[in-house]
């Protein structure tokens, strides 16, 4: 393992995105290989995952990742050894875990949010057909629900 | 030599024009505030004057960039560091925008340009509000001018000029990129404008129908203007980058979606409070936020910030600077919301279930998904500064937490563009529309069946793209009623209808093609001997020969590819791996097959050790349509804003000419 971690900071090679030369010969493991390329970033241009950089960097981290797919390793397995090494930067996004769940829970809970605001506009505009124009604001509808529920 | 001198000349008088249209907007923005306040006429007509002054001096001070770039004058720090003399003239000219310094002075210029539309066609707005409108866009030009001048001027000299250039990143080297940025910045700056109303209204304490009805085009423009730049970035991506993805969901492009959705949402509530008076603090919000969120996107782009957090601490000068405009124009606009946005009474009643509270619904899906994409787009600072975890947000998040939005959009877009103003029943309006949802379920899972995989991705996208299309359709059929002379009837509807058509069937198609190129693209990447056919998704690939050439300011490596299907030649490639000697940089140009069912996308990679070349093969399908229909929505935008109602609001200016109104 400390020898394929050298390896990777290792500068060479030509300039090119995922090499025929690279390829494993077991479509299956290749077909894997290829999709965890797509989930790991390249370290070096940030903006690209390792399938499509060109840098030396993401070659290399091409090869690890198969030489660990055809040494039996899990996808979980490829991701640890990356996110080991290279912190979860490597990782395209990061992993549901800690302080993560904020990121993913910040869309639907916004979304509830909008939807319970959005809900009591509508209640409101609708409520004012009955009171008809200028009868009451919004902010005197609501006020006179609260007194009513008391 | 007095031609050199006239030369040199030219260039310092721009740099003039530009610290005088600085002045002229400092005036601009101090005298017509007050006069506006004070009912002063004479001191509110000063914006008129001085928009077109602040305008030709900027026009002036660009076009002087312009020359020093397209004759190379060296002396010039900037043309220096991003123009070299054997560069194509196309790519002097976009040299002046495809810099740092360059693209502020765009970005100004087009402030400053649609400060003088909004003084020229604005004959028909009151007075005040026309002076506090062009004295906050002239505010907004003020921040940009001293962010120029004081951090980022383009016009600094060098004491020792060299022989040539170092060159424009060949990347941006490409006749799509060249026009990418202006388009670009024309829908971003657009944008300022609806702020300038929406502040301006605050200001007033007042808005109404009339008031949505003069924000809209300004809308509509900056939304189309960014349809466009986004859509020529995508393509420019696909094409150039040599594997044909065509969005990365990288800061710089989400900078520039953000607004793109806040924008989408604006211009709908906008139509609520056109025709309805409702929603009318919402709309001056999103008026806002929408602007908020081109400058969040300049400063992305311009500090570097999100790429690295130590990019920024290179240049924190100009970022601390953009940092501050936004703060000020956000802070301020918003706390003049707070204060003021009480006072927009709604006047517009309506049923739960409406036009309106589909539109409502609208700007939900809208500035949801727009709040989203800002969340997994500051995420990695987020994360570093309060959790210290060095992470990096990219297309795995964005797919899975954006997406469903705008598959609900789809999916209820039809059912609400159908539904009548102020109370409707979704019955009745899924009534029309019960044989078109059938029709697209079919579409959907005749996909399924055909399809080899198991992706719901694709079937999804067809259902989709045929309910969008076909519903918006029959709906649009529905306006003309029944009987005959129908189709004369059809021709006389009012263009904003014929606008909504086009622009939300244009939505379906981008989303047909972004499912179908997502789900069903192949890949194939091998090495090629000579004159040996090889098999790709049922096209025969024969690579005959691979030949070095020499372009302008570059050496190319081109493979000759034959693209062949059933025994029959479809088409000649021709990939090419480029160099740029002088930038010391390669690129790939791709070769692609296009056509309407898939692209067949060909690259040509490095010479094997075994012999033979690496050539990787694309068969994209659907990929055009991404671009077809964000054509159709710019259409759809375009024929909207040249409803009639609006150039009679534009044309409503000679009267006051002909009878003096007050």
């Amino acid at each position: 393992m400390k020898r394929l971690a050298l390896a990777l900071t290792l500068i060479a090679g030509p300039l090119w995105a995922l090499d025929p030369s690279e390829m494993l010969e077991d479509p299956a493991l290749e077909a894997r290989a290829r999709a965890l390329d797509h989930d790991l970033r390249c370290v070096v241009c940030q903006s690209e995952s390792v399938a499509s950089s060109n840098a030396n960097w993401a070659q290399d981290a091409r090869r690890t990742v198969r030489e660990l797919v055809a040494g039996g390793a899990s996808d979980e397995a490829v991701m640890d050894f990356f996110v080991a090494r290279y912190g979860e930067f490597v990782l395209m996004s990061p992993r549901a875990s800690g302080s993560t769940w904020m990121l993913w829970a910040a869309g639907p809970a916004m979304l509830l949010l909008a939807m319970g605001l959005g809900y009591g506009y509508l209640r409101g505009r609708s409520r004012s057909v009955a009171s008809q124009e200028g009868a009451l604001t919004e902010a005197e509808q609501r006020r006179l629900q609260e007194i009513l529920k008391e | 030599m007095p031609r050199l001198i006239l030369r040199s000349m030219i260039t310092e008088f721009g740099h003039f024009a530009l610290i005088l249209a600085f002045l002229v907007a400092i005036v601009q923005t101090v005298v017509p505030l007050i006069g506006a306040h004070k009912r002063w006429p004479a001191w509110m007509a000063v914006a008129e004057p001085a928009a077109s002054a602040q305008f030709l001096l900027t026009a002036f001070s660009f076009a002087a960039l312009m020359y020093a770039f397209v004759i190379s004058d060296f002396s010039l720090r900037l043309v220096t560091l991003n123009s070299h003399s054997a560069k194509p003239m196309i790519y002097k000219i976009s040299g002046t925008w495809g810099n740092h310094e360059g693209s502020m002075l765009l970005w100004v210029l087009i402030v400053t340009l649609f400060g003088a539309m909004a003084a020229w066609f604005g004959g028909n707005l009151p007075p005040t509000l026309r002076a506090r409108v062009l004295a906050v866009q002239a505010a907004i030009g003020v921040a940009f001018f001293a962010f120029i001048i004081f951090t980022s001027n383009p016009f600094l000299r060098l004491v020792v000029p060299p022989f040539d250039g170092q060159d424009l990143n060949p990347l941006l080297q490409d006749p799509g990129l060249a026009f990418h940025p202006p388009f670009l910045y024309l829908g971003y700056v657009g944008l300022s404008m609806a702020f300038s109303f929406a502040v301006a209204a605050l200001i007033e304490g007042r808005v109404d129908a009339a008031w949505g009805r003069w924000v809209r085009p300004w809308t509509l423009a900056a939304w189309v203007f960014l349809t466009i730049g986004i859509a020529l970035g995508s393509w420019w991506a696909y094409y150039e980058l040599g594997w044909g993805g065509f969005w990365f969901w990288d800061p710089v492009e989400n900078a520039s979606f953000m607004p793109w959705l806040l924008a989408a949402a604006l211009l709908h509530s906008a139509i609520v409070v056109e025709k309805r008076e409702a929603l009318k603090s919402w709309t001056i919000l999103l008026a806002i936020l929408a602007f908020g969120f081109s400058l969040i996107g300049t400063f992305i782009v311009r500090s570097g910030l999100l790429t690295s957090v130590h990019a920024f601490a290179n240049d924190p000068e100009r970022g601390v600077f953009i940092l501050m405009i936004m703060g000020f124009f956000m802070g301020g606009a918003l706390i003049l919301f707070a204060l003021r946005a009480s006072a927009m009474e709604a006047k517009g009643v309506f049923g739960v279930v409406s036009r309106e509270s589909a539109l409502v619904a609208n700007n939900l899906l809208l500035a949801v998904s727009c709040f989203v994409v800002f969340v997994g787009t500051m995420w990695p600072l987020v994360a570093e500064m309060f959790f210290d975890r060095r992470l990096s947000v990219g297309p795995p998040f964005f797919n899975m937490a954006f997406s469903p939005f705008m598959l609900v959009l789809g999916l209820i877009l039809p059912i609400g563009s159908a539904m009548p103003w102020k109370r409707a029943r979704v019955l009745r309006a899924m009534r029309p529309l019960r044989y078109v949802f059938i029709l697209a379920l079919a579409v959907g899972g005749l996909a399924y069946a055909m399809q080899s995989g198991r992706s719901l991705l694709g079937p999804i996208g067809l259902f989709l793209a045929a309910w969008i299309v076909m519903g918006t359709l029959v709906d649009f059929a529905q306006r003309t009623g029944r009987g005959s002379g129908r189709l004369a009837r059809v021709m006389r509807l009012p263009r904003a209808d014929w606008g909504k058509m086009v622009a939300h069937s244009g939505l379906g198609i981008t989303m047909m093609g972004v499912c179908g190129l997502m789900a069903w693209q192949q890949e194939d990447i091998r090495v090629a001997q000579f004159g040996e056919p090889y098999e790709v998704g049922g096209y025969t690939i024969t690579l005959n020969g691979v030949v070095n050439k020499e372009g302008p300011n570059f050496l190319s490596t081109m493979g000759y590819i034959t693209l062949a299907q059933d025994g029959r030649e479809i088409a000649q490639l021709r990939p090419e791996k480029r160099i740029y000697p002088v930038a010391q940089m390669p690129t790939t140009e791709a070769a692609i097959d296009y056509d309407l069912a898939r692209d067949v996308y060909v690259v040509i990679g490095d010479r094997q050790a075994t012999g033979g070349w690496a050539v990787r093969t694309y068969i994209k399908p659907l990929t055009n349509w991404i671009w077809i229909g964000s054509g159709l929505m710019a259409l759809g935008g375009l024929l909207s804003l040249s409803d009639r109602r609006f150039r009679v609001a534009a044309g409503a200016r000679k009267l006051p000419n002909a009878v003096p109104a007050e």
